[in-house]
Order: structure tokens, then sequence, then C-alpha cells
């Protein structure tokens, strides 16, 4: 099996490498990029800890070759922390107890902000159906239903 | 787990994924949204020698309405369904089984033709092709063959579809005057696989079915086109009536035992759609069974 050449933009920045086509996402973003802050979980789709957004989207890195993302755009967990965009929804968790072992946060994030982006004002039920496909083996989703709740309020607040 | 090693083609076109798919023929799986296969891969459950990506192909979007026939390119995404004013208008039943599917993030990569091709028999998208007399289009070197979708799904994970062919519209008759639907299904967390599901569209008039098409899925090898329904077709919906047709239809199911359910509890969660379908069409709650939930 050989190599294929990829190009794409990872957080912004033009990537081009070389991959085996059964290389997957999640493990293109970690151990070729280093951006080990997508966390791989169940790999089967089920735990949502490698979630990333493609072109915007949110999608489960664990279920799309490396490859599939020709000229696409990919953004981490990394790339929303370092930018400032979700810095009130981080900070959200730390002062709700949303998180313990932090494995599944990243995922959590990345989904909680995508809701965010789409429902300025989403009920708790909205809350938690669009975070059904993340695993919390800690909190007991509670607090990160309230983080997210919050974060929903305060932005609501300032208008954004 | 990891999948294991293949080699990769990005189709550059049908004919070209096509001719991928005659040379290799079942040693080579298509790749669309990924979110049934890859799954696969990574467990190991299959380890095909070429992965065919369609995911390319502009040919095989699009949701069009022509007459009365509503087409659905095999890459439309899930996502687009739910987005779609024209399913909205005209397949409201697929709109509200979709939001059943998974999750967000695999909405945004799942297509339509992936899932119908794997023919899960516990996924929503084929039992609603069965309901809604869905035509699966099919397309090999040698041409295109149109399959009803209750002759398309064979068996677990089993279509009429060749390792030569490839899925690549269906066609849904438009939903008639006065057509209503019920969809409801069973799982452990919203998203999950389904336990038991239904979805039924049926047309009431004068407090009668006068049609009544009842697609259960997760009840067999493959989504069952319920026959029962014929019991509870202009007549006058009694509870007897209803029992009947609920024994009926326990004659139809064959459930499969998992860890998510007994035959036994399959086959109760099977007569308790039932009946809720029928009393909520009916707007009959005197025909409801089963503690609410």
């Amino acid at each position: 099996m050989t190599c294929v050449p990829l190009s794409l933009e990872v957080n912004g920045e033009r990537v081009d490498a070389h991959v085996l086509p059964r290389l997957n996402l999640a493990d293109f973003l970690r151990e070729h990029l280093k951006l080990t802050g997508t966390h791989v979980g169940c790999e089967h789709g089920v735990c949502g800890a490698c979630t990333v957004r493609v072109n915007g989207e949110i999608v489960r890195s664990c279920l799309m070759l490396a490859i599939q993302m020709q000229n696409a755009s990919v953004e981490t967990i990394e790339g929303l922390s370092d930018s400032g965009e979700i810095s009130d929804l981080q900070a959200a968790f730390r002062d709700r107890n949303a998180l313990q072992c932090g494995f599944c946060t990243p995922g959590m994030l990345m989904t909680a902000q995508d809701l965010l982006k789409q429902s300025s004002m989403p009920d708790r039920e909205q809350i938690r159906q669009h975070l059904s496909g993340n695993y919390c083996r800690c909190t007991g989703y509670q607090a990160i239903v309230d983080a997210v709740e919050s974060t929903a309020r305060a932005r609501a607040g300032r208008g954004q | 787990m990891k999948a294991s090693a293949f080699a990769y083609a990005r189709a550059a076109s049908v004919v070209n994924a096509l001719e991928l798919l005659a040379t290799h023929g079942d040693k080579a799986k298509v790749l669309s949204g990924g979110q049934s296969l890859m799954p696969a891969m990574n467990l190991r459950l299959i380890s095909p020698e070429l992965v065919v990506d369609i995911g390319e192909l502009a040919e095989l979007r699009g949701i069009a309405v022509k007459g009365d026939l509503l087409t659905m390119g095999a890459l439309t995404r899930h996502v687009d369904v739910l987005k779609s004013p024209e399913i909205a208008a005209h397949a409201p039943l697929l709109r509200e089984a979709i939001s059943h599917v998974a999750h967000l993030a695999i909405r945004n990569r799942g297509t339509l033709g992936g899932s119908l091709a794997q023919a899960d028999p516990a996924s929503e998208l084929p039992a609603c092709m069965v309901t809604l007399d869905a035509t699966i289009v099919v397309r090999g070197l040698r041409g295109e063959r149109r399959i009803p979708a209750n002759e398309f799904f064979t068996g677990i994970y089993e279509t009429a579809l060749s390792p030569q062919e490839l899925l690549v519209a269906v066609e849904l008759p438009v939903a008639r005057k006065g057509a209503t639907h019920f969809f409801h299904e069973f799982a452990r967390r919203h998203g999950d696989y389904a336990i038991v599901g239904l979805a039924a569209q049926a047309i009431v008039r004068g407090g009668q079915l006068a049609d009544l098409r009842l697609g259960f899925f997760a009840v067999g090898d493959r989504p069952l086109l319920a026959g029962a329904a014929g019991k509870l077709i202009n007549v006058a919906v009694t509870p007897e009536i209803l029992a009947n047709a609920s024994a009926v239809l326990s004659e139809e199911l064959a459930p499969q035992e998992d860890q998510q359910a007994t035959p036994a509890m399959r086959r109760h969660l099977a007569q308790v759609l039932l009946s809720r379908c029928v009393s909520t069409l009916l707007s009959r709650s005197d025909l409801r069974v089963g503690a609410s939930a």
C-alpha cells in the first residue's frame, strides 16, 4: 500500500502530507500534526470524543479517512481554543464543574459550540438532544447542560 | 481498532466508479458518507482490498420534484433531507424519521444511498422506503435497474444490489393529498439503533383508514411491510378489530435476539407501536394499549 498526497487546511493553516489510505482523520491530526486535543475513544462513531469541524460542520473524525479531506478545511479544539471563539464556553465548563477527567471535553465543547451557533437560546432538552451523541462517564451531564445553558444566556445578553 | 490496509480510488464519474467495481467486484467497497462503512472497517468486520470513494460525484447529489415524483440522489446526506423544503412538503414521514437517525455529527456525513445499500434491518430509512413505496435506482455498466423498495432488501446487510452495481438514486411518489403519517421508535438513547420502530403512512377519511402502509424495522432480517394493515383499511376500527390485526402482525414478525432485546420483547413492542399508530392516526385514545412513554 502506498501513501497518497493530501492537501488541506487545518485551523487556518495549509497542510501538505502523504498518508496511507487507511489512516483516519483523528489519527492524522493526533499522530501527524500532534494536535492531540482531538481524542480517540470508541473508534466507531458512538462516543463523540473525536468530534471536529470539517468545512464548518461537526463530524466524527474517527469515521473519516484523512484522504477524504483533500481541499477541506478542518478545525480542531486547538483552533477553536486559540482563536478565543469558545473562551466563554470553556470558562463556563470550568465554573460549573462540567468536566472531571476531561477526556470527553474537547468533543463536548465542539458539539456545544455547534449548537450555540445554530440556536441562540436553546432549552435544556435541545441541549441534551444536541449533545446526545457525546458520552461523558464522569459528570452525569447535568453540569455540562448547565454550562452550555449559562453560556447561551450570557451570549444572548451580549447580543451575540 | 483501526481499519486494515486497503487501496483507495477517488471515482471521477459514475462510469469510472462502475468500471472499478466491474474490475474488483466484491473485493471493493463503495465509500459514500462512510458512517456505516468506516465503523465496520474499524471493527474489522469487513476488510475491502479497494475503497471506491464516490463522495465527490456531484451527479449523485440533489433533490428534485417532477410531477408526482420526488427524486433524491444517492449522495443526499441525512442533514440535506432534514433541511429540504421539498421533502418537508412531499415526504414529511422521511423528515421525521431522519431526526432519529444517529446523531448530528453523523447526519452531517451519512448519506441516503449509503444507508439503503448498507441495509441494516434496525435502521430507519429502509423501512421508510418500503412504507413510501420507493423505487431504488441502481446502475451497472450494462445499464440501469429500477427495483421496488420492497424487493430491494433481502436480508441482514443484504440487498438486490450486485457488487458491480451502484445505487444512484431513490424515487418516491409524492405524498397524496390528505396523507398523514406516524413514526415512532423505541431506543435506549435518542439516536441509537432502534429496538423496534414503525414508519407508517395513511389516508384517513370519515374516521376510517382509507389507506395504510406499515413499515416496521428491527423486527426481522429486513424491513417489513406489514400485511396486517389490510385488516384495518376501510373498516370502523374497534378494539376487537385492532386486536385481530395485532395477532396477524405477530404472525408476520420474525424478531431476532441481540443484546438489546429478546424476540418476545420485540414482538410486544411492535404490537404496542401498532396500537399507538392506529389510535394516533384516528385520534382514538380508546384504541391505545400499553403504558405511555
